[in-house]
């Protein structure tokens, strides 16, 4: 059923370091669980049930492994969260909701290598001491939710799930819960909320931190995709070995998905910080397109800080701070932050000098206004705000106070809303408009009015602008 | 204040707008800032429901002291508190609790910046048209602009559009364009009176509070949302459009609409009642009324109003002077004495009204004293199924045993002839199973009562009385609790207040000459009945004070303590 | 509104999939297959969910509404999504998106925040935009009813349509 495009025999580039990705496009594979156990298949799984769930754990430590689902946060302290003394039953859930437009990895890792996915759950269920885990996977992967049922199936099958796991005492079962259509269930809370038949309206932090009250009041550990496949291979390698893929505090590899202007989009797997955002753009991907040259890229999905081509940055690295320019930026969680913006979830999002960046703004806006809960005033209302603005811009319409009115729209929404998405709403808004503050101005003028800037917004919005 | 450097055991030195007040730990910050008398604005947050924290109105800026390194000395400032280190990003006020050390500014530029940050988004797409609005005036939306905003719009859009005029249960209106989606209404209805019937539908900037056209909000309990909605969204059908909340005189007072005896506050004007709505009291009903309790005050507005004592004639009842219907009462009633004459009072009269009954059935001699039992259904949250607002006190000033159970004995008599007078006090006879036929084989019916009611057309005497909102008195509750009437407005035409009438019918038999005032009567009764002993009426309060212990508790406040208890709300 | 019996079933191994006192979890599962069965949600299919789970309707309409994954509307034969979103934009999804409107004789201009999807004339096919899909390095990218497509370029509009006739 898994369609056949996704398995291309496409080569990895010799810059990839392929392990999570190992199956991927591989010629000859399949997601089935005979393929997966010939290859040496939840070996690593049996590896951590002759360990202690805590020596799994303090090995995840080791490994440095930070999560893969946009917050880069460290996946085994994590893990330790979990109150001591805790007496509730604990659960694990999967975030496959891959929703940060811009990121498609977890995808493939669903649709080809369900097992990789399901051996890391069983891993990690094992080391937080869940009985029962849940896959939380977005509506729009219909194909991947029965790719997935059917290896559960498989594994559930070959005993690898159920009670008494492999002769020990080990017990573990997993489902698969849809969503159907939003991208706030991809905020951990916002997703426990959804897993419990709830508007998906995520929690105040303090006091819901999933790790001590999570899915029904009980502590819940929410990791994304990619990661709980890094699991299996930090078991597999061990910790320490691990932690020497990458580079420090930036440990093992993971996966860039490249999407825009480039002439070859696509996932790299890579290690983490062994390469720059140049040599991603120009060696991975085959550079700009014809003729055109590099304005801009949004370094982490959608809601990452916008880089400006000819910006400079200073980062520190081992030898002390240097200045450097967008393409020299080593692609890791720290380097990133340091440029003002984030390794998020890995989506590459690059423009050339052909786009309009209110344009490209104002489409991000729109996804923002439609995904915003309206759970938190700033937000519900901001976000819709700052789309009507730049709609309104397109259309010819702009005011010169636009520009500092979408500036502080944003400013009044960052760090003030109950969650992340908060920030993930108005960072577009404030680094676009202050970075490229000439162009925004380009829509303010009084000529402007009349002339449809954006011929698609007759496309975009039919209908929808007079109801908002 | 002063302060001491260590927290002891159980409370925690905060520092709020710079200066140290010591809170219990576990305190809310918002609370902790209120008892510091530095108000923070908010909207989603209400001390007897979940914080949701959604509205952000109630940021502030906050900073903790940084943890000491090791083997080092924190560093101290003047008053020997550790230094504070301000976090960058302000914090929600109303779910965050203190900690030890902690520092709270509700009036720094960050903290302002963040609150009109929120009153602009709140107000762009929210209809600009307070004057026509039925919440101006208690509106914390148009409060808070006045207070937090920043004048003027920069909003050039068009706004959301929403419904309006919505009718989501019998007694309430939604206007969803009002609505700031704070969600009070949805946490009372779901967390208070387990009736889950209110939504939000849609999403985001669309989010719009609606009701399943099946189940809509109609539980006894609807009308408080109307009081905890910040806004003009939910509105009362009883009171919408009547009165400007300006205009209006409130008055602390009871409901009498059963044994809960829920505390209210009634608002008025010029001898009118408006609207009447719960009084918080945590001993009683917390900060909420049944929807029946509330819409007691109509019965005030009965066309049957009696207006002016009267003396039946013949067949036809003549209005007469107060003077000479008390004395004519008085005259008639003494003509009677034990067997003959028997006095059916009521469990919805005050303790001041009642002893003055027992002290009036002493002077006559009154064979047999009761009161009228009146149950119907209670519920699992207030509503009490004892519907008399004061038996207990019954019980105890006429020293009644089991209420209501010598009503027979009394009914009997009648019907053998044998009780020849009877003083009814606020009761309808023919309601509870007397017949035209036997009250008319009395040789003197004397009522007291505030409406035209069937019994008063047999009775020889009326003497019109006042209601519940129109006299001042005291009851006791079902759970014991003594609690203090009000009165908010004038009874119609020449009627009094019952304890006035009943102390003259006292002084017309009893022939002494003195005129007491209420406080005086609850003074007398003090010595009188002993659980009322060393208090007065003033000293009861406007909560009220336990006097009994009946045994009983209330179902809605143990839940709430619970809710306490699990830190999920202040209480 | 008939509830076959294998929908029952499907809906009961659904709700075992979490803690019995937790069975309100199963609501999106439950919605996901009364929409498979009729194609859309209907007012009765909001109670049938609200009574297996033992929540007032108002719960499930609040779903309902939230999530664009859900209809109240009976779609085409064939529904289409297609992804809006910032890479399949710079790929020309809103020339795809008209191509497609064109060839499938869809009128889009009543569409509204309310009322997202248009359907043929014909009844055969209906369209929304939906937000991104996650395949944005292949895009333009679109859903027809489960099964996904990349790269539909305009030019490959008419070829995409023809394997639904
Ligand atoms: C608005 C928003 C959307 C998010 N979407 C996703 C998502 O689609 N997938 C994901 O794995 N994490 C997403 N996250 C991050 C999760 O909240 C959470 O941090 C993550 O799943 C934790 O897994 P990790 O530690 O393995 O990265 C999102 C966060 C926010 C604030
Ligand atoms: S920040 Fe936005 S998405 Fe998050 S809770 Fe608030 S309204 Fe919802
Ligand atoms: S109706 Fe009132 S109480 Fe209810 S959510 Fe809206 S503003 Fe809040
Ligand atoms: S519960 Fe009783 S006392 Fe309270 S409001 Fe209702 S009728 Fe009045
Ligand atoms: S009062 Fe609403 S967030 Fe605190
Ligand atoms: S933008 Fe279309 S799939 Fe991501």
């Amino acid at each position: 059923m898994a369609n056949p495009r996704y398995i291309s025999g496409k080569t990895p580039h010799s810059r990839e370091t392929r392990m999570i990705f190992r199956n991927v496009d591989r010629v000859g594979w399949n997601p089935s669980i005979e393929k997966y156990l010939e290859d040496g298949g939840y070996n690593s799984f049996k590896k951590s049930l002759k360990m202690t769930p805590s020596e799994v754990t303090d090995e995840v430590k080791a490994s440095g492994l930070r999560g893969r689902g946009g917050a880069g946060f460290p996946t085994g302290v994590k893990w330790g969260f979990i109150p001591p003394n805790n007496s509730k039953p604990v659960y694990l859930i999967c975030n496959a909701d891959e929703s940060e437009p811009g990121t498609f990895k977890d995808r493939y890792i669903l649709h080809q290598d369900p097992h990789q996915l399901i051996e890391g759950i069983l891993i990690s269920s094992y080391a937080v001491g869940a009985k029962i885990a849940y896959i939380y996977v977005r509506e729009e992967f219909p194909e991947g939710a029965v790719i997935l049922e059917r290896a559960i199936e498989e594994a559930r099958r070959a005993g690898l799930l159920g009670k008494k796991i492999a002769g020990t005492g080990f017990e573990c079962e997993i489902y698969v819960h849809r969503g159907a259509g939003a991208y706030i269930c991809g905020e951990e809370t916002g997703l426990i909320e959804s897993l419990e038949g709830k508007r998906p309206y995520p929690r105040i932090k303090p006091p819901y931190f999933p790790a001590a009250l999570g899915l029904y009041m009980c502590p819940t550990i929410v990791n994304n995709v990619e990661s709980l496949c890094h699991v299996k291979h930090v078991i597999s390698m061990g910790g320490d070995k691990y932690s020497r893929l990458g580079t420090p505090r930036n440990t093992g590899t993971r996966i860039l998905c490249v999407s825009g202007d480039v002439r070859k989009p696509g996932y790299f797997e890579i290690e983490v910080g062994k390469l720059t955002m140049g040599e991603l753009i120009n060696d991975l991907c085959g550079g700009m397109k014809k003729g055109r040259k590099l304005k801009a890229v949004i370094p982490g999905g959608s809601s990452a800080k916008v880089l400006r081509a000819d910006e400079t940055y200073t980062i520190r690295d081992g030898e002390g701070e240097k200045t450097i320019g967008l393409s020299d930026i080593p692609m890791d969680f720290d380097s990133l932050a340091a440029c003002g913006s984030m390794a998020g979830s890995g989506g590459v999002i690059v423009m050339d000098d052909s786009r309009d960046m209110a344009w490209v703004l104002n489409n991000i806006n729109t996804f923002y206004a439609h995904e915003s809960c309206g759970q938190c005033t700033p937000c519900r209302e901001g976000s819709l705000w700052m789309k009507k603005i730049t709609d309104r811009m397109l259309e010819g319409g702009g005011v010169p106070s636009d520009v500092e009115t979408l500036a502080s729209v944003g400013d009044n929404i960052a760090g003030r809303t109950i969650c992340a998405f908060g920030e993930a709403c108005s960072w577009p808004t404030q680094s676009f408009v202050a970075k490229f503050p000439e162009e925004f101005k380009k829509h303010t003028k009084r000529r402007n009015v009349g002339k449809a800037l954006n011929p698609e917004a007759k496309v975009a919005s039919a209908g929808i602008k007079d109801k908002h | 204040m002063a302060v001491s450097k260590k927290s002891s055991e159980d409370l925690v030195n905060v520092q709020v707008d710079g200066h140290w007040i010591r809170v219990p730990k576990g305190t809310r910050m918002i609370e902790a800032c209120k008892q510091a008398a530095a108000e923070v604005p908010h909207y989603c947050y209400h001390p007897k429901l979940t914080s949701p924290g959604n509205c952000r109105m109630c940021l502030v800026e906050m900073g903790m002291p940084p943890r000491p390194t090791p083997g080092e000395e924190a560093e101290l400032d003047a008053e020997g508190h550790a230094k504070i280190n301000w976090m960058p990003r302000p914090v929600i006020a109303c779910a965050n609790t203190v900690a030890e050390g902690m520092g709270i500014r509700t009036q720094s530029l960050l903290a302002k910046e963040c609150r009109q940050g929120v009153m602009e988004f709140l107000l762009i797409n929210h209809p600009l048209d307070c004057p026509i609005c039925d919440q101006a005036g208690e509106c914390t939306l148009q409060e808070y602009s006045v207070e937090h905003g920043n004048g003027q719009s920069r909003f050039l859009e068009s706004k959301v559009k929403k419904p309006k005029n919505v009718d989501i249960g019998p007694r309430i209106r939604l206007d969803d364009e009002r609505c700031v989606l704070c969600s009070r209404c949805v946490r009372f209805s779901k967390e208070v009176v387990d009736d889950d019937v209110l939504g939000f539908v849609d999403r985001g900037s669309h989010n719009t509070l609606a009701v399943h056209p099946d189940r809509k909000l109609e539980n006894n309990y609807s009308l408080n949302t109307v009081d905890i909605c910040p806004v003009g969204a939910l509105t009362s059908n009883d009171f919408r459009f009547k009165m400007r909340v300006w205009f209006m005189r409130e008055t602390k007072s009871l409901c009498t609409g059963c044994a809960r005896g829920c505390n209210t506050l009634i608002g008025s004007r010029e001898g009118k009642i408006y609207r009447q709505g719960p009084r918080e009291n945590n001993k009683v009903n917390s900060a909420w009324m049944c929807d029946s309790g509330r819409m007691e005050y109509h019965r005030l507005e009965d066309p049957a109003r009696l207006t002016d004592p009267m003396i039946k004639r013949g067949r036809t009842h003549n209005v007469v002077d107060w003077t000479e219907a008390i004395c004519r009462a008085a005259k008639d009633l003494s003509r009677f004495k034990g067997d003959e004459l028997a006095i059916i009072a009521s469990g919805g009269m005050t303790n001041e009204e009642l002893y003055l009954t027992r002290t009036l059935a002493e002077s006559l001699e009154a064979g047999v004293v009761d009161v009228v039992k009146r149950s119907g259904s209670g519920d699992d949250y207030l509503s009490h199924s004892d519907k008399n607002p004061n038996v207990n006190g019954a019980r105890k000033i006429l020293k009644l045993r089991s209420p209501g159970s010598r009503l027979k004995l009394i009914h009997a008599g009648i019907a053998e002839g044998k009780i020849k007078a009877l003083l009814v006090l606020g009761e309808d006879l023919l309601d509870i199973g007397f017949s035209e036929e036997e009250l008319g084989g009395l040789k003197c019916m004397v009522l007291v009562h505030m409406i035209a009611n069937p019994t008063a057309k047999m009775s020889t005497v009326v003497l019109p009385g006042a209601g519940y909102a129109e006299k001042r008195g005291s009851m006791i509750n079902a759970t014991g609790r003594l609690q203090r009437l009000n009165k908010a407005i004038d009874s119609p035409g020449l009627s009094r207040e019952d304890w006035e009438i009943l102390q003259g019918l006292n002084r017309a038999v009893d022939g002494k000459d003195e005129v007491t005032e209420l406080v005086d009567v609850f003074g007398e009764m003090t010595s009188a009945v002993s659980i009322f002993k060393g208090l007065s009426f003033a000293g009861i309060g406007d909560l009220g004070v336990d006097v009994m212990d009946t045994g009983e508790s209330v179902p809605l406040l143990e839940r709430e303590a619970k809710r306490v208890r699990d830190g999920l709300i202040v209480g | 509104m008939e509830i076959p019996k294998e929908l029952e079933k499907s809906a009961d191994d659904a709700i075992g999939h979490y803690p019995p006192e937790e069975k309100r979890s199963a609501a999106l599962p439950l919605l996901h297959l009364v929409q498979q069965e009729f194609g859309f949600i209907n007012d009765d299919a909001i109670s049938w969910v609200a009574d297996k789970l033992a929540v007032e309707p108002i719960k499930i309409l609040e779903l309902v509404t939230f999530y664009p994954g859900f209809r109240q509307k009976a779609p085409g034969e064939y529904h289409i999504r297609v992804c809006r979103t910032l890479s399949c934009a710079m790929a020309g999804c809103h020339k795809t998106m008209e191509k497609i409107c064109e060839i499938a004789g869809i009128d889009r201009s009543k569409v509204s925040h309310h009322d997202p999807i248009a359907v043929s004339s014909d009844g055969k096919f209906s369209i929304e935009f939906a937000e991104c899909l996650a395949s944005c390095g292949t895009g333009p990218v679109c859903l027809v009813g489960d099964d996904f497509h990349e790269e539909v370029k305009p030019e490959n509009a008419k070829a995409l349509l023809q394997q639904y006739k």
